[in-house]
């Protein structure tokens, strides 16, 4: 028998499916009074290179109601051809493609090694994959040029077939027509005023293309559509580095004391226009590059009067930031036309002051974008993170899906409370939805329109079994996540994860219950569920979970730890940060480590950077790689995390020996759980 | 705003005058008052009403029988064997058939035949081989000479009245017999008018109140009724010999107050002594009446006609700029007139009294200079202010917009490229052209390259803007679709230098055809095109022109979106006036932007059908642009007529952003004014720009009296932006007689200037009061002012002749033209498009253009003397002048015909066509084919001449007699009676004959 931790990782990595308990609680009043929700983190496109997709279709489940998919739960009757759901009971035949069926010769789906299975679906045409770029250039040659380099280095990973565009703005916004011989042609929209889909249609002059028409009759290869704005790589790659090439700032004078006229509002509203009327239901990116916030027009967040400095936390909380909602409401309304019509918005925000990314981290966050922030488009944070993006798998193909719906089927005992992640509700409700909503609830279904092989959703669930109705013995619950998305390869696909879990009496299994316990899934589920109140609702404390993941740290994170004769190696995601303290400082300056005789001083300045590679390499977004030194001005980022046990409060009450000081009024950890413990005890009593 | 502007507010406003709001005459056939259009009806009050409701006069019915048979036809050939101006002109000729007539209608008998000799019993006197011409025109100041014995009312001559006889000042129905002259006139002498005894049996006249009906006492049934000899009738061609004859070739001096200039048809040389060229103004008169009851009498316009940027003959000297450094010039300090030579300088210099004014000012000490014995300053001579009727003064900041210095004006070319204008080729022709056009941008004379800078857009129903910065290596086009709202999408780049963009330019020049070549877009827009240009030139901060090159309705949804409006069912209604007006009043509100951004908008027009030429020609008009019309435009026929007025419009002189106030001395007043102009109040005239060829017709009405000895004292003052970007105040100042005698007035008139301010007055009136009206008020004001001259001026006659002034003998033959002409012919045939682009043509004309344009120059060719340089004798544009066995070019600024008669001479027909015969001639060609011969090189020498100084490229189509497109040049014969309606000449002279009768009475 294996620990509950193999059991967990296997899980993981057959499934991508993380449970807060594995074993469920029988009924509902138990289930409510364990505190932390049966629920699932669920990672639709974990990397399975040692599955191979499989060339036919589902087969479903009879019911109307149910649609579930054949999977290797189901009980079959080999001789009559039948398979039972075991969702809904529903007894089904097999399709006459399934004739040849036996013990011996089972489908895949019927094997318990495919509890995760994906299908490819052939019908219909294959489409591109749509990348549209949309570019700020108000900002510093340096960071354009720098800008300009990443984006010519994407086209290069970009496949021949991929359509591309290009949007940029400033004062103005221009689509820019690609593929023009002799003449650079341009759209130009004024960068304060909203257009409709509509309007922009009839301005661009654009046809949608007929993807209904296209799904039905014999299958002539054709082009790939594509119009004056969105053009194949392979057909308009020298134009468009021309393009880029001759991009300059935005040529309007900004005065003194004044901001660039940033359009970001319109511009974003420009390039979910122009694919949601070309190319509606296909998978497409808008890549977006901003150097600083919008400063006109809809979704702007700031004047251009540079004496009225940009909202700052305190403004918001005050209501005195006169931009912020109006803002916000103009891009959640792009956010959802975008996952309407399943495109991707990311967002790549590099300036040292804010960007206005409260405004728009909707349209990352509704459509499975990326958001990522930096100091400079000239940094190699910013490039490496980019070129990221466009990691390709075995196959040479990019890890991206797109134009994701998700659907989950449930057993009669346990029903979907909602789900927090990258994703919009698709409203469909059915007899596993549960009224209790958590997170995006009320449906089945939900849309992710941009999916990595990291996206994960938090799923929650209610078990609705009442007290008075026990399980049978051995009866297990269970739950089936159906993905239908866009491959990159520009196929569709279907992927079908079906698990089960035992269930248990808490009153008499409570042990077996508790030791299903998985802390750390539990700690993202809860955290995810606080963070989304703490946005949804008012002011819920955040800060608890954040401070229970710090426990769990190596190096206890704490500033008695930061001494002299110390290596330290700190990643809180964002950054890694390797520290060393004075003393080796001082033997690194010296050149020890170069030294035969003190070869392992080299080994133990090697260690954590060997480490620190190994966590950049796989990490997104590219953390910011620090490497310090007692005293160095980057020593800051460690300061600024770790457990204040030492303030200037208290420091001359610790001895001589002690670690840095931090100047801050903060608690300490060690304080908070002295606190915590006398509240726990006194409210048990 | 300016400065200058400010201040200028600061003179006591009069009563509006003819700014008046509610201008409409009241309806009915009351007549004019003296300034008819678009007046309150207050002056029209005491005039007699209808004059045509009863039977004609009996004395005006005389017929006269055979009056033509017994003189020898007057045939080119006769004229022309009179070129001499010192010999006896024809004018002698014609004076003995008027005098005939004057007898005749002297004779008892009204039916008796005019018989035996010409030569009446005053004849001798004009049979003088060596009178001298016209002595009294001649003197200088405004002493009244007697005249010489022998003085005649030929053409042209402008004999002194005798000045004695006051004036009886009643108007209207209270008419006494003015007082007879004080003098006795000698047996041989004549009167000082021309007399005409005219028979009132012309046909039906086409205007309103025309002949009513066959007068009882006519001798026989009309249709026996012979046609008065056209030769006894003044003739223009006689009025504009004469002139050229006495005056031609000579030095014309401006040194005296109220000489009248010489015609506009005759060459000579100007010297600016103190007034200003006649060149830069003319005045309907040049003694103006002392008091206003005097003006009204005789219902003569006060006018100016103001061509501010005349082009000066390089024989001439340019005007000299004055720089008076940070000063400024200097201004009277009450009514801010600036220096001229009517300053009086006082006091030793200290003072100067404003002539303008009567203000006393000090003169700044910089300006400071002694005075001699005539109490003149040292320096009169050295400065042009002083001697000067005109010259420049550099403009200080003061005088420039928020008090910076502008910078150059800008040229942005706007191309329609929809559907029809790439299939015909018309973009291609553009686009090669500008590449050899814009190498010749104008410049300032000292500069080595030209300092406007050019941007380019093209539009169907969206609009492309162009980035062609010099250091692309391609054109950028951008596409601007928001046409609703319509902005300019950048600024680097739009606008260039040509000479550092040329590659780019070039090839984007090349690329234009190319990129629509595959357009099948046929809708445009139109005032978003206008916007576009106006807010680049607002972004660039400079003032600027537009030349925009359009060919449709604008149909596509955008602001200034026009329909088909076109409705002959107005037309001889009291709705006819609507064609006139723009559709919507977007055009007139982008006019008011654009003249307040300095954007002058220049429309080629290439229409194949009804485009609303008074809706898209609205900015042009009002913003001092030109408006080209080329109907159904075919490459080969047209293009050379086009290319050649862009060239010539894109080099020709012009001023940007400029203001114009024009001062005058006490006692009268600027109260209207007409042109390429637009005003925010009553005094500033404001035009985007100005060129060469724009004139601004001023009108003046009395405030108070007007004193002889001071005179009337005119300046004007055009606040401009050069086109190398510098500001300069341009001042034309000139000095008018006054007078208490009518004679005096009559004396010093100018027909074609007074043409020229009917002509637009009522052009404007179209827009507001039916045609019906305005015709009634042109003939009832023509019969006014000539019953005036009869009943106060004229030596007693007989009711029935008709005299006239000298200086307006052609007026009935012009004003019958004027009336002719398709705005005011109220005729279904006409297009409605060319009926308002004639009304705008003529809005900005100056004196000469609508002197062609009104009465077009015809000349024979096949008498040609291919050695002389001088161009031919014209002859009077009548089809009775012309001859099978002749060719005779006809040009009226617009058009040019050369007509074939069937029996041309074959040699001529070689000679020009290099075909053998008349029935070889190819008439499908605009362009004469450049034959190696002296009759070929000498006509097409001779076109160039007529073209030369003309704003408009002619196109010249070939007539031959008796084809079908001898229709269109028969339009073009104005003594004729009309295709379309209009009366002949000799039935107009009847009909104003009858109303002066009428007056009379």
């Amino acid at each position: 028998m294996t620990t509950y931790l193999e059991f967990i990782q296997q899980n993981e990595e057959r499934d991508g499916v993380r449970f807060s308990w594995n074993v469920w609680p029988s009924s509902r009043l138990e289930a409510t009074r364990m505190v932390v929700p049966v629920a699932a983190l669920f990672t639709p496109l974990k990397e399975r290179p040692d599955l191979p997709p499989i060339q036919y279709e589902p087969v479903l489940c009879s019911r109307t109601t149910c649609r579930a998919v054949l999977n290797p739960l189901c009980q079959v009757d080999y001789r009559a051809k039948l398979w039972a759901c075991n969702f809904c009971y529903q007894r089904n035949q097999f399709p006459p493609t399934y004739a040849g069926i036996s013990e011996l010769n089972q489908p895949a789906e019927l094997l318990p090694q495919f509890s995760s299975i994906e299908y490819v679906v052939l019908r219909g045409p294959q489409m591109p994959l749509i990348f549209l770029y949309v570019v700020d250039t108000c900002m510093e040659d340096e960071d354009l040029q720098a800008l300009k380099e990443s984006m010519q280095m994407s086209l290069s990973l970009l496949p021949p077939t991929a359509l591309v565009g290009l949007i940029t703005f400033g004062r103005m916004v221009q689509v820019h027509e690609l593929g023009c011989e002799g003449i650079s042609k341009s759209y130009v929209f004024r960068g304060t005023k909203d257009l409709s889909a509509k309007q922009l249609q009839e301005m661009l002059g654009l046809s949608k293309v007929p993807v209904t028409q296209a799904t039905r009759g014999p299958q002539v290869q054709q082009p790939p559509p594509s119009n004056r704005f969105l053009q194949p790589v392979q057909k308009i790659d020298m134009n468009l580095t021309d393009l880029l090439g001759e991009l300059q700032r935005d040529p309007w004078p900004v005065p003194q004391g004044k901001r660039p006229l940033r359009s970001s509002g319109v511009a974003l509203s420009i390039a979910v226009g122009l694919l949601e009327c070309t190319f509606p239901n296909t998978g497409a990116r808008i890549m977006m590059f901003i150097g600083g916030p919008a400063t006109q027009g809809p979704g702007m967040v700031v004047g251009d009067e540079l004496k009225t400095p940009i909202r700052s936390w305190h403004d918001i909380e005050k209501d005195n930031a006169k931009y912020v909602k109006k803002g916000t409401k103009h891009f959640e309304a792009l956010a959802n036309r975008a996952a309407t019509t399943g495109h991707v918005i990311d967002i790549y925000a590099c300036a040292l002051d804010q960007t206005g990314l409260l405004e728009m981290k909707c349209c990352p966050n509704l459509t499975g974008g990326y958001m990522v922030m930096g100091d400079s488009f000239n940094t190699s944070l910013f490039k490496q993170t980019f070129q990221r993006v466009f990691t390709k798998d075995m196959h040479g193909q990019f890890k991206m899906g797109f134009g994701g719906t998700l659907e989950i089927k449930t057993s009669r005992e346990i029903k979907i409370s909602g789900a927090i992640g990258p994703c919009v509700s698709l409203n469909s409700k059915g007899p596993c939805v549960s009224e209790n909503e958590i997170g995006t609830g009320g449906t089945c279904q939900w849309k992710i329109c941009g999916l990595s092989p990291t996206t994960t959703l938090a799923i929650y669930f209610e078990v609705v079994n009442q007290h008075n109705a026990p399980i049978p013995q051995g009866g297990r619950g269970a739950i089936q996540f159906v993905t239908q998305y866009q491959h990159s390869s520009g196929q569709r696909r279907i992927r079908v994860t079906t698990i089960a879990r035992n269930w248990a009496d808490a009153q008499t299994q409570i042990q077996n219950i508790a030791a299903s316990f998985d802390q750390e899934a539990a700690a993202i589920l809860m955290a995810r569920l606080a963070i989304y109140r703490a946005e949804t609702e008012e002011g819920p404390d955040v800060l608890r979970w954040l401070d229970r993941q710090l426990i769990r740290l190596p190096v206890l994170l704490d500033s008695s730890s930061i001494l002299a004769d110390r290596i330290l190696l700190m990643d809180t995601f964002f950054q890694i940060l390797i520290y060393h303290g004075e003393t080796i400082a001082q033997w690194r300056k010296s050149g020890y480590q170069d030294m035969p005789e003190y070869e392992n001083f080299r080994h133990l300045l090697q260690a954590p950077v060997d480490d620190a590679q190994e966590i950049l390499h796989s990490r997104f977004p590219m953390p910011r790689y620090i490497d310090t030194e007692h005293g160095g001005s980057q020593a800051r980022f460690l300061l600024s995390k770790v457990n204040p046990s030492q303030t200037h409060n208290n420091m001359y009450a610790w001895g001589q020996e002690s670690g840095a000081p931090i100047l801050t009024d903060d608690v300490s950890l060690q304080v908070f759980m002295d606190h915590l413990k006398k509240l726990a005890v006194s409210s048990a009593a | 705003m300016f400065l200058w502007l400010k201040i200028s507010m600061m003179k006591p406003a009069g009563p509006l005058g003819a700014a008046a709001p509610g201008g409409m005459l009241p309806q009915g056939p009351s007549p004019p008052g003296p300034h008819q259009f678009g007046q309150s009806g207050a002056h029209a009050q005491g005039h007699p009403p209808q004059r045509f409701t009863g039977p004609p006069p009996v004395n005006s019915a005389a017929p006269v029988n055979s009056a033509a048979p017994s003189y020898a036809p007057y045939s080119p050939s006769a004229q022309s064997s009179y070129p001499s101006p010192a010999s006896t002109s024809s004018v002698t000729q014609l004076g003995n058939q008027f005098n005939a007539m004057h007898i005749n209608s002297y004779g008892s008998g009204m039916a008796a035949p005019v018989q035996g000799p010409p030569g009446p019993p005053s004849a001798p006197s004009f049979q003088g081989p060596s009178r001298p011409p016209q002595p009294s025109i001649m003197q200088p100041g405004s002493q009244v000479l007697p005249p010489p014995p022998t003085a005649l009312n030929g053409p042209g001559a402008s004999p002194l009245p005798p000045s004695t006889h006051r004036q009886d000042g009643l108007p209207g129905p209270q008419y006494q017999p003015p007082p007879l002259p004080g003098q006795t006139l000698g047996p041989g002498y004549s009167p000082q008018q021309a007399n005409y005894g005219l028979q009132m049996a012309g046909g039906q006249l086409a205007y309103p109140g025309g002949f009513p009906g066959g007068p009882a006492q006519m001798a026989g049934p009309p249709q026996l009724q012979k046609k008065l000899d056209p030769d006894s009738i003044p003739s223009p061609i006689q009025v504009i010999e004469n002139d050229r004859a006495t005056r031609g070739g000579q030095i014309y001096a401006t040194n005296t107050r109220g000489q009248v200039p010489p015609l506009v048809t005759t060459d000579c040389v100007i010297q600016d002594q103190g007034n200003a060229s006649p060149r830069y103004i003319r005045c309907t008169t040049y003694c103006f009446p002392c008091t206003s009851d005097m003006a009204k009498q005789a219902q003569i316009p006060l006018a100016a006609i103001i061509k501010p940027f005349a082009t000066i003959p390089s024989n001439e000297t340019p005007l000299y700029l004055v720089n008076h450094g940070e000063n400024g010039p200097v201004r009277c300090n009450r009514c801010k007139a600036y220096m001229c030579p009517f300053m009086q300088f006082i006091e030793g210099g200290r003072r100067y009294q404003c002539g303008f004014c009567n203000c006393v000012n000090d003169v700044p000490p910089f300006y400071f200079q002694h005075l001699d014995h005539i109490g003149r300053r040292l320096d009169h001579y050295e400065k042009p202010e002083l001697s000067l009727g005109s010259y420049e003064y550099v403009a200080t900041l003061d005088y420039c917009r928020k008090n910076k210095p502008p910078n150059p004006p800008a040229f942005i070319f706007m191309i329609d490229v929809s559907y029809s204008n790439i299939k015909n080729g018309l973009v291609k022709l553009i686009c090669e052209e500008l590449k050899t056009v814009l190498e010749k941008l104008p410049k300032e004379e000292q500069e080595e390259t030209s300092a406007i800078r050019v941007g380019f857009i093209t539009y169907n129903k969206v609009l492309h803007f162009f980035n062609v910065k010099s250091n692309l290596a391609q054109p950028q086009m951008m596409v601007v679709t928001d046409v609703g709202e319509v902005f300019v999408p950048l600024l680097d780049g739009f606008l260039v230098n040509y000479q550092e963009s040329q590659s780019v330019i070039h090839n984007l020049l090349d690329q234009i055809p190319e990129m629509f070549a595959d357009s099948n877009e046929n809708e445009t827009v139109f005032a978003p095109v206008i916007q576009a240009g106006m807010e680049a030139l607002k972004a660039a901060d400079c003032a600027g022109k537009l030349f925009i090159f359009h060919s449709s309705l604008p149909t596509a949804e955008a602001p200034g979106k026009l329909r088909n409006r076109d409705d002959k069912k107005l037309i001889n209604t009291d709705k006819e006036k609507i064609l006139f007006q723009p559709q919507t009043n977007v055009y007139d509100s982008l006019a008011k932007d654009c003249v307040a951004h300095g954007c002058c908008v220049t429309l080629f027009l290439f229409p194949s059908q009804y485009v609303d030429v008074a809706s898209l020609g609205l900015v042009p008009q009002l913003t001092g642009g030109t408006l080209y019309k080329y109907n159904n435009f075919q490459m080969h026929m047209d293009s050379q007529q086009f290319l050649n007025d862009l060239r010539n419009d894109i080099e020709k002189k012009i001023g940007f952003d400029a203001i114009m106030r024009v001062r005058t001395s006490t006692g009268f007043r600027a109260t209207d004014f007409f042109g390429g102009i637009f005003m925010n109040n009553t005094t500033d005239v404001e035009m985007a720009a100005i060129d060469c060829d724009k004139a601004v017709t001023v009108e003046f009405k009395h405030d108070d009296k007007l004193g002889e000895d001071s005179g009337a004292l005119i300046q004007c003052a055009v606040l401009y932006t050069t086109i190398g970007g510098q500001r300069r105040l341009r001042i034309h100042n000139l000095s008018l007689n006054c007078s208490s005698q009518l004679a005096d007035l009559y004396k010093s008139c100018e027909t074609d200037a007074l043409i020229n301010f009917f002509a637009k007055s009522a052009f404007k009136a179209v827009l507001h009061q039916p045609l019906k009206v305005i015709r009634e008020i042109l003939v009832n004001q023509t019969a006014h002012m000539l019953a005036c001259y009869r009943k106060n001026c004229a030596s007693p006659s007989a009711a029935s002749q008709l005299i006239l002034p000298d200086s307006m003998k052609v007026l009935p033959v012009y004003m019958n033209c004027l009336l002719k002409n398709c705005v005011l012919l109220s005729r279904p045939e006409i297009s409605t498009d060319e009926r308002a682009y004639q009304r705008q043509l003529v809005m900005t004309m100056g004196v000469a253009d609508s002197q062609l344009f009104f009465y077009p120059q015809l000349l024979p060719i096949h008498t040609l003397d291919v050695k002389s340089t001088t161009l031919p004798a014209a002859i009077r544009c009548s089809e009775s002048r012309l001859s099978e066995e002749g060719i005779f070019l006809l040009a009226n600024g617009l058009n040019m015909f050369l007509w074939l008669g069937v029996s041309s001479p074959p040699e001529l027909v070689q000679g020009i066509f290099n075909v053998p015969s008349f029935a070889h001639v190819n008439t499908d060609m605009t362009l004469l084919p450049e034959v190696g011969n002296p009759y070929s090189q000498t006509l097409r020498m001779i076109m160039s001449i007529i073209q030369q100084k003309r704003p408009y490229s002619m196109k010249l189509t070939i007539v031959k007699q008796r084809e079908q497109p001898e229709m269109v040049f028969r339009q073009f014969l104005v003594e004729d009676k009309g295709l379309y309606g209009g009366s002949s000449y000799v039935d107009f002279l009847c009909c104003v004959h009858k109303e002066i009768c009428q007056l009379l009475n």
